[in-house]
């Protein structure tokens, strides 16, 4: 396969200015993921730690295999939002190895306003069913949570995609044998009971983890009943007397003990279907990506030389080359695994629309999964390519993408703007994993684009009115709006909402790719039945 | 030269013989019991014979099936090594009369030192000093304790029969010598079935040296110096070296003279060893050693003699036992720098020196040091024989490089799987008194706690070993991204918990990697860095505070070794799903499990019972169901009787509460 030859300079300034700024938008996200690992604050943790129970970053990495990745989801979900209230939306989700197993792991953190559902709780447990559900992963849930979160219940109840989703999903991920394994290692309360109720396995801590529908504040409002927390629904009762729970554990090391042992006793096996080829080294050293990127997404570069950075031994057969070339197509190997990747290099065309749908089919014909890397400003506009039928060239690629069988992994590099987010495998489209870049905007358009049409918009109405709008008016008129976009399109906006499943960092592109890959093995390859595409 | 001889022994001692055998083109024929079939003389020798069960009495110690093996194997000769029939006259004779070889002395010789007093007189009149002391027959208790006193206090009781510490007493007082000298009788009888004694004065500093002899069959008897074996444990040899740290060519002369006079009283032929009870209160003076007893055999210390004479004593054995002449005259012999042998043994220091068994799941010597050893990795010590593991044996041009040597070898031995004593070996060899010769046969006593005393074990270790524990550092089993992309995260990762013991005390590490094979670890306010951890089995290598270091380990089923300077030191993995379970221990009550028939009820009020006793049993559904005490205690209460009918969850009885223990 021919290896991608790189055109950078590492010491020219335009290198080291890309670097700097890319470095300074990391740190950015890197605040953020410094509240999210913080949780609900030092004396939150204190009084946690002083109960006898381990942090709950400290259940997730007790729980995996020593050593083992944790791919982490919607890690800075709720990021700015309910005023700050809920670091990570009280919720650790993420993919690690149990017992050799990828499972997903689902914690809530009690130091977070005690581990209560908000919305965004909810959004974000549901992604990691969802993604468990696709790649057909066990699922582990650490409880200890109080629940609703009454202020917001509004945004988290009653909806199809709301609380009780959790467990509709608990249920059919059972029915699926995606096991559901539930370890109670504080309160799980009202509709919180459920999560062990319906977990295929249960496990409980010893006068720790309580389950029940009302609580003793609840019970002693409606009936009068007055009886401790621990004997409502300790882990003695539900353990000996209810079989709400399976197994007894001391404490929180003696439960994540037994929930590996439950793991060990899965009987599952990894299908892996693809043709592994042994693992190479990029090239070229993946720590440049920082200085190829440019600081201003409106600059343009070669994604080749990210591609070079990603892929095993930098070798990238290239499809099409010559065809399109605003879209890059080819085959490569990402740690062993046969990818077919399509990388934007420009705006789209009708023929790198034809070209992509034409790459998504022979993927998906040879079950090869998909790398999206995702810069893109959207489809050419103009009366020459309305003409050419942009339009159902692009929806080609956009019912190829939507409909392929084969895993799709979405990288957001840069823009991500209008229709070209859905040629390149935006959130609609269910990439199994969509991962971004700090560096990354997310928008229906640019913020200058945006102003530009309102601003016209109103420069009509004004100048209709026969009044007259200064350059100066005009550009006040468009700040706000600029501001907004700006705010609405950064990734930790889009992250916080789970637009997304995380920021991270650039340099470490090839392994977030890989074990991504790797998840997506745990489900077998179906075929591919594609929509009807207009001819 | 014989063409082929018998071994009849095992363990190292049979692999040594066996090794100078073939080195002269001798074959072996190694003898073995149950326990032994898979050992390694067994393997190393041309042919091996099965004679009889595990037990030494019914394997080791039968002088017929011995005999009978060589008859038809067609060995010439059969070499006893040490202990065992190594010393028993009748078995000599049994073989000679067979028309075998004993590779040995006389049975006359033997007999003439086999029994202590007699020896003592013998060599008395031969001129050799001997330690003051009743040796006669008179047993006496008051006569005894007259000629205690005679002698003068402190006096040793010794069974007669004796040998290896046992049926020995000191006593310092004459109130006590009644009492001292019924243990030594008891024990004297319960071992060698001879509960006679004998008294001798006791030397307050006493060092032991012993001089190497060999006498052949054509009269002639030459010394190869002395070894000093005064590091003692209950009186077995620990420690041995040559020559004798503070020798003056005075007092050589005059041991070496009194010694070869000794061997000639007895017209001695073959290896033996004089050993002597030397004075060293005051540095080594010609008047200040007495003669204890002749060993009238190859004894365990003897490579010492070889590495500084150049001699190999097995191969003047066997060329003595086939009639040849000695094959050097005494001026041939010169002493060439200075040995050390240390002793390996599966025992249990702390446990006053309690031998061990189980099996060595890793065991591997240094390079740097002749290890005389019958057992390989994967070997068990079994409880029937000696528990040696191997003697170490250095060679340096004097005591300083000898010293030296024999620390680092036994630094570089490896062994897990049992306790042994290779820890307190390396302590001992440090001692500073002993590294500056001040040798004592009551130095290990003295200093044991010392000795064993192994100070606060580096934070560095603990965190080493969790890190080893977890499995996190060990090579990838597949390609997969999840298997080779070690502790991956997005941005900032967590510790994991490593639980850990320690003799005894519980250690939990918190381990945190960094993205260059770095990591923190951490318990409590104690805090480590390490740089650039790899594992190359079966070495760990870091960098610390900038000094890079590689450190073996052993991981066992449940238990890392690390093989520090220091020893080997264990840490066990508790299982963490191993715990006492809330409903199962303890518990004050046994309750009915079901609804039935109570037929019987074994205990009353004020019964005390231990924990799994049968109580009650219970008939339910056609089954009886004995229902067993849930703790040690005492019953407090019994609410049913024999023939009673009780519901489910009926309180049958109540063990009596005890008191909570304050502090």
């Amino acid at each position: 396969m021919t290896i991608l030859k790189s055109q950078i300079s590492p010491s020219s300034s335009q290198f080291k200015t890309n670097r700097e700024a890319n470095l300074e938008a990391m740190r950015v996200v890197e605040g953020a993921v410094n509240i999210t690992m913080a949780g609900g604050g030092e004396k939150s943790r204190e009084r946690h730690l002083s109960r006898g129970k381990m942090l709950p970053r400290e259940r997730v990495s007790n729980l995996i295999d020593p050593g083992s990745p944790f791919v982490e989801v919607g890690q800075t979900a709720a990021h700015g939002m309910y005023d700050g209230a809920a670091p990570g939306a009280s919720l650790i989700a993420g993919i690690g190895r149990v017992e050799g197993r990828e499972v997903m792991v689902v914690c809530n953190d009690a130091t977070v306003k005690g581990g209560t559902y908000y919305p965004m709780t909810v959004k974000k447990h549901l992604r990691a069913q969802e993604i468990a559900a696709q790649n057909q992963l066990p699922c582990i849930y650490l409880v200890d949570s109080g629940g609703a979160n009454l202020p917001n219940q509004a945004e988290g109840f009653a909806d199809r995609e709301h609380f009780g989703r959790i467990f509709f999903n608990q249920a059919n991920l059972s029915a699926a044998n995606i096991p559901q394994i539930a370890v109670v290692m504080g309160s799980c309360t009202a509709g919180g009971a459920y999560v062990p109720a319906m977990a295929d396995v249960a496990i409980i801590v010893n006068e720790q983890g309580t389950i029940f529908l009302a609580g003793p504040p609840l019970l002693k409002a409606a009936t009068g009943e007055v009886v401790t927390a621990e004997e409502l629904g300790g882990g003695d009762l539900h353990t000996r007397l209810s079989g709400v729970a399976d197994y007894l554990a001391d404490d929180d090391a003696h439960a994540l003990a037994l929930a590996r042992q439950a793991v060990r006793n899965l009987n599952r096996i990894k299908p892996s279907p693809l043709d592994l080829q042994p693992v190479e080294e990029p090239a070229y050293d993946p720590e440049e990506i920082l200085g190829i990127v440019p600081a201003d997404l409106k600059t343009p570069y070669d994604v080749r030389e990210v591609i070079a950075r990603v892929v095993d031994g930098s070798r990238f057969d290239e499809f099409k080359a010559r065809y399109g070339p605003t879209l890059v197509c080819g085959f490569a190997h990402v740690m062993g695994m046969p990818v077919g990747i399509i990388a934007n290099n420009g705006i789209l065309y009708s023929e790198s629309s034809l070209k992509g749908a034409h790459f998504v089919e022979l993927c998906s014909k040879r079950k090869i999964p998909l790398v999206f890397l995702q810069n893109i400003t959207g489809f050419m506009v103009g009366q020459k390519y309305e003409a050419g039928g942009i339009a159902k060239d692009g929806a080609k690629l956009v019912t190829a993408v939507a409909t392929t069988s084969v895993p799709k992994i979405t990288m957001i590099i840069g823009g991500s703007f209008g229709a070209g987010n859905y040629g390149m495998c935006g959130r609609a489209y269910s990439p199994r994993f969509l991962w971004t870049w700090p560096n990354s905007r997310i928008c229906v358009m640019g913020g200058e684009q945006a102003a530009g049409v309102l601003a016209s918009v109103k420069r009509d109405a004004i100048e209709r009115a026969g009044d007259k709008w200064s350059a100066k008016q005009e550009t006040a008129f468009k700040q706000p709006t600029l501001d907004l976009f700006e705010e609405q399109s950064h990734p930790l906006f889009a992250s916080a909402r789970l637009w997304d499943d995380g920021i991270i960092d650039p340099r470490k592109t090839r392994q977030t790719l890989a074990l991504s890959l790797s998840a997506t093995l745990n489900a077998p390859i179906e075929d591919t039945n594609f929509g009807v595409f207009r001819m | 030269m014989f063409s082929k001889i018998l071994i009849a022994n095992r363990g190292e001692i049979a692999c040594r013989v066996i090794r100078t055998a073939r080195q002269m083109g001798v074959k072996t024929v190694a003898v073995y019991s149950d326990a032994d079939a898979g050992a390694l003389h067994v393997e190393l020798a041309d042919e091996a014979v099965h004679i009889g069960p595990s037990s030494a009495a019914e394997s080791y110690l039968c002088g017929d099936k011995i005999i009978e093996a060589a008859k038809a194997t067609g060995a010439e000769a059969i070499h006893p090594g040490y202990g065992f029939l190594s010393e028993n006259p009748d078995f000599v004779e049994q073989i000679e009369k067979t028309g075998l070889v004993f590779i040995g002395p006389s049975a006359d010789a033997i007999r003439a030192m086999g029994l202590k007093d007699a020896a003592k007189k013998l060599m008395e009149k031969s001129g050799v000093p001997v330690v003051p002391g009743y040796h006669g027959s008179k047993q006496d208790v008051k006569f005894l304790a007259t000629e205690a006193d005679k002698i003068g206090y402190p006096v040793l009781i010794k069974a007669r029969a004796g040998g290896g510490g046992k049926g020995m007493r000191r006593v310092d007082n004459p109130k006590d010598f009644g009492a001292a000298l019924e243990g030594a009788t008891r024990e004297g009888k319960a071992s060698f079935g001879d509960g006679r004694v004998l008294i001798e004065k006791y030397i307050t500093a006493p060092r032991h040296i012993e001089i190497q002899v060999f006498g052949d069959n054509h009269g002639n008897v030459v010394h190869l110096f002395e070894r000093d074996c005064s590091l003692q444990r209950r009186h077995q040899k620990v420690i041995e070296e040559a020559p004798a740290p503070g020798m003056t060519t005075e007092m050589r002369e005059a041991m070496t003279d009194a010694a070869v006079k000794a061997a000639k009283a007895i017209n001695y032929s073959g290896a033996g060893t004089i050993e002597f009870i030397v004075d060293g209160s005051d540095g080594l003076k010609p008047d200040g050693f007495w003669f204890m007893e002749m060993n009238t055999r190859l004894q365990v210390e003897h490579p010492v003699t070889e590495a500084i004479t150049g001699v190999d004593l097995v191969e003047w054995q066997l060329r003595v036992a086939s009639g040849e002449q000695l094959p050097c005259k005494q001026d041939g012999l010169t002493i060439d720098g200075h040995a050390i042998e240390a002793r390996l043994y599966a025992e249990d220091v702390r446990k006053r020196f309690l031998p061990a068994t189980g099996r060595l799941d890793h065991l591997v010597f240094s390079d740097n040091a002749r290890n005389d050893t019958g057992i390989r990795s994967g070997d068990t010590i079994t409880p029937f024989y000696d528990p040696m593991i191997s003697k170490v044996i250095v060679h340096g041009k004097d005591r300083k490089a000898a010293l030296k040597k024999i620390r680092s070898a036994l630094s570089e031995t490896r062994i897990a799987g049992t306790v042994t004593n290779l820890a307190f070996l390396i302590a001992l060899l440090r001692h500073k008194g002993f590294a500056r010769g001040e040798l004592n046969t009551g130095l290990i006593e003295r200093d044991l706690d010392a000795l064993l005393d192994a100070g606060e074990i580096p934070f560095q270790m603990i965190a080493l070993a969790g890190l080893i524990a977890s499995g996190s550092l060990e090579e990838t089993k597949t390609p997969d991204p999840f298997d080779l992309l070690k502790n991956h995260v997005h941005w900032q990762r967590t510790p994991f918990t490593v639980s850990l013991q320690q003799d005894g005390i519980d250690h939990s590490v918190k381990c945190q990697a960094d993205d260059q094979a770095g990591w923190i670890i951490a318990d409590g306010d104690q805090k480590i860095q390490l740089a650039n951890v790899s594992i190359n089995e079966p070495d760990i290598r870091y960098c610390y505070d900038d000094a890079h270091s590689t450190l073996g380990y052993y991981r066992g089923k449940s238990s890392i070794v690390l093989f520090t300077d220091d020893g080997p030191l264990e840490f066990v993995l508790p299982d963490p799903l191993s715990r006492d379970k809330a409903d199962e221990a303890g518990g004050d009550t046994v309750i009915a499990p079901m609804s039935g028939l109570v037929k019987q009820v074994s205990v009353k009020s004020g019964s005390k019972v231990c924990e799994g006793d049968p109580l009650i049993v219970l008939e339910a559904m056609k089954m009886e169901h004995t229902l067993t005490a849930p703790r040690d205690g005492v019953v407090a209460e019994l609410t049913t009787t024999a023939g009673s009918q009780v519901d489910e969850g009926t309180l049958l009885l109540a063990l009596e509460v005890e008191d909570e223990v304050d502090g």
